[in-house]
């Protein structure tokens, strides 16, 4: 009871912060702080549909890179095929509305995660981690070899999504915007994991035979939890393209993928809000080491080396066990 | 016919690169459970070591000893320091520990050789080609290659099947708890498969050497596909590791070779050249997809 109390207080806190950090930003003379931001909770999105599957489902996918890069090549096909004035494939006129473009990134997303997942989830362990792996690679390779949109190079969004004749370009405006997608997004997330569903999802990630004598089709729920989660990262990847105003084979690339486990297991798995710390532990520490050096990536190895041997469950376990020694 | 025979080649070429990897790979993780990432790094340090010895002393043959043994140094103590504690985690921890194994060596060998790849030329008693043929010639060192690889596929299967150590490695992945209940010393067991493992991708470090540059990220590259070859020969079984590392080679030689010229009849040439590369690349993971949907396992699975 006490502690569910220090959870909303914790919670309310951190929300008021997040409200107020680009005038924070600002007024301390950090003004790069907000696109910072932005990143964390853009990949909070991503990292945190990840966990979905990979801590409350138990499935080690090694593929996301491809929900996330395939909801930002959405939003650059279409922005393309908007400037051009032409079809995409003849039949799909383009676009620059985000309210337009994130649906379509939802269902394009979740189209490909019903069917990779169908195919993945028919094996598990190793193989589950591989065969998504591999399905990310051939959207990697599928992405570098499209010409039209880009090859290698990517694909550049001169301007970003419209909303309502907001200011998009303005870098407040759009962490605004991402806070509070993310906010939907994380109390839906709240919704579903507390959910029956959820609770299905945990008990098969803890014992598949016996949910399977409880009778529930494990298949069917693992493949719906794959669905959601997959459209969740591309629901990051739109928004990131967006950001950057750029999408590039670089978002499928299985680096991507690793990025947004090292995300999950930084904050700690099967945890909510775990991920989102985890992306934001992770963007300051990448950019704070990129400063430093230019072989930043020595010392985030170590870190993660350090995190997975020898921390149990990550930064929101560390959070919660400093929170429980005060009690 | 002479190129298509020519092709052949180069893929049993880049498949017996690839079961030089696999094998490893599949023995570690059929053995200890362990997904190992840092494979390609192993395979990395030894290209490295390799050709900057040789390099350095201009003879190629010193070379290959140095690889061998800087591949087999850094795989048992990344054996002893890292993998031993994963022994009991899950997939997700393996990866993840192995995936930062990967960021701290790209940067280490980044530290000490910088960014440029380094070179080193066919030592002079492999060089050149010989006629397999009338009419077709073929570069002796690809032939050595095959030649050493098929090699040490005899002899693993000889290790495997003959020897006590095989005996164990056999009896291992089929029931780990089994030997040790039995009072197999497994650790001594772990870190001679994991020091073996590491020898061979050492070795094919080596001799890629001539053929590929040696640089930064090479060991990503052929890690993944050496995946694809162990998911789709079964994990753990080093006669599917076989047969899928020469059917990938080939396949995926094959494709490149002949896709984007059969696309040129349908399309521009710049484009039917990009689109076959890419759906070339794309080939052998169509193929795993397609093995693990009739053979969720793999084709040759052991049964654990």
């Amino acid at each position: 009871m006490d502690n569910s109390i220090k959870k909303q207080i914790l919670l309310a806190v951190v929300a008021v912060l997040l409200l107020a950090l680009p005038f924070i930003a600002s007024a301390t003379g950090y003004p790069a702080m907000t696109s910072l931001a932005t990143r964390a909770l853009i990949y909070g999105i991503a990292a945190a549909s990840l966990n979905l599957v990979l801590g409350y489902g138990g499935m080690v996918s090694f593929g996301h890179a491809a929900f996330f890069g395939l909801g930002g090549y959405v939003v650059g096909i279409l922005y393309q095929h908007y400037t051009q004035d032409d079809l995409f494939l003849g039949l799909v006129p383009g676009t620059n509305q985000l309210l337009v473009t994130l649906p379509v990134t939802l269902i394009v997303c979740g189209a490909a995660a019903a069917l990779i997942g169908a195919l993945s989830l028919r094996t598990g362990g190793v193989q589950f981690i591989m065969i998504t792996l591999a399905f990310a690679q051939m959207l990697f390779f599928l992405f570098v070899s499209l010409k039209t949109y880009g090859g290698d190079d990517g694909l550049i969004i001169r301007r970003t999504n419209e909303l309502f004749g907001l200011k998009m370009r303005d870098k407040q405006t759009y962490y605004y915007v991402c806070l509070a997608i993310t906010a939907v997004f994380f109390f839906l997330l709240w919704r579903l994991v507390n959910s029956r569903f959820g609770n299905v999802l945990t008990g098969l990630r803890q014992n598949a035979r016996r949910m399977a004598a409880l009778g529930l089709p494990a298949y069917r729920y693992k493949l719906v939890a794959f669905i959601i989660s997959g459209m969740g990262a591309g629901l990051a990847g739109c928004l990131m393209a967006n950001f950057l105003r750029f999408a590039s084979p670089d978002m499928v690339h299985w680096t991507k993928s690793g990025e947004l486990m090292v995300m999950v297991v930084l904050g700690g798995v099967g945890t909510l809000f775990g991920p989102l710390i985890g992306a934001a532990a992770y963007i300051v520490l990448e950019s704070v080491l990129a400063s430093w050096t230019e072989y930043w990536q020595l010392g985030l190895g170590f870190i993660l080396l350090f995190v997975v041997l020898y921390t149990n469950g990550g930064i929101e376990a560390l959070f919660g066990r400093l929170l429980g020694r005060r009690v | 016919m002479t190129l298509f025979l020519e092709q052949l080649l180069n893929g049993l070429q880049f498949g017996v690169m690839l079961f030089l990897l696999a094998a490893g790979l599949t023995l570690i993780f059929g053995i200890m459970g362990v997904i190992n990432l840092a494979h390609g790094s192993i395979y990395m340090v030894g290209a490295y070591a390799g050709t900057w010895v040789a390099m350095q002393t201009g003879s190629f043959f010193l070379g290959i000893p140095a690889a061998l043994a800087a591949a087999a140094l850094v795989g048992a103590a990344i054996e002893f320091l890292i993998v031993r504690r994963l022994y009991k985690r899950d997939h997700l921890d393996q990866v993840l520990a192995t995936f930062a194994l990967i960021l701290i060596f790209n940067q280490v060998v980044t530290l000490l050789f910088g960014r440029q790849p380094l070179f080193v030329s066919i030592p002079p008693l492999l060089d050149g080609s010989v006629q397999l043929l009338p009419g077709l010639p073929y570069p002796v060192y690809r032939l050595a290659i095959i030649v050493v690889g098929l090699l040490i596929a005899v002899g693993l299967y000889l290790l495997i099947n003959k020897t006590r150590i095989g005996m164990l490695v056999r009896a291992g992945s089929t029931n780990r708890e089994m030997v040790r209940a039995l009072g197999v010393d497994v650790r001594v067991l772990y870190t001679i498969v994991f020091g073996l493992g590491a020898l061979l991708a050492g070795l094919a470090g080596m001799m890629a050497g001539p053929i590929l540059a040696v640089q930064v990220g090479m060991g990503e590259q052929i890690l993944i596909t050496t995946f694809v070859v162990v998911v789709i020969g079964g994990v753990g079984s080093i006669r599917g590791a076989f047969v899928a590392s020469l059917l990938l080679g080939v396949v995926d030689t094959m494709l490149r070779a002949y896709l984007p010229s059969m696309l040129r009849h349908v399309m521009v040439g710049p484009e039917a050249d990009a689109l076959g590369a890419g759906i070339a690349s794309m080939g052998i993971y169509l193929l795993m997809a397609l093995v693990l949907l009739i053979r969720p396992k793999g084709l040759f699975a052991s049964n654990f």
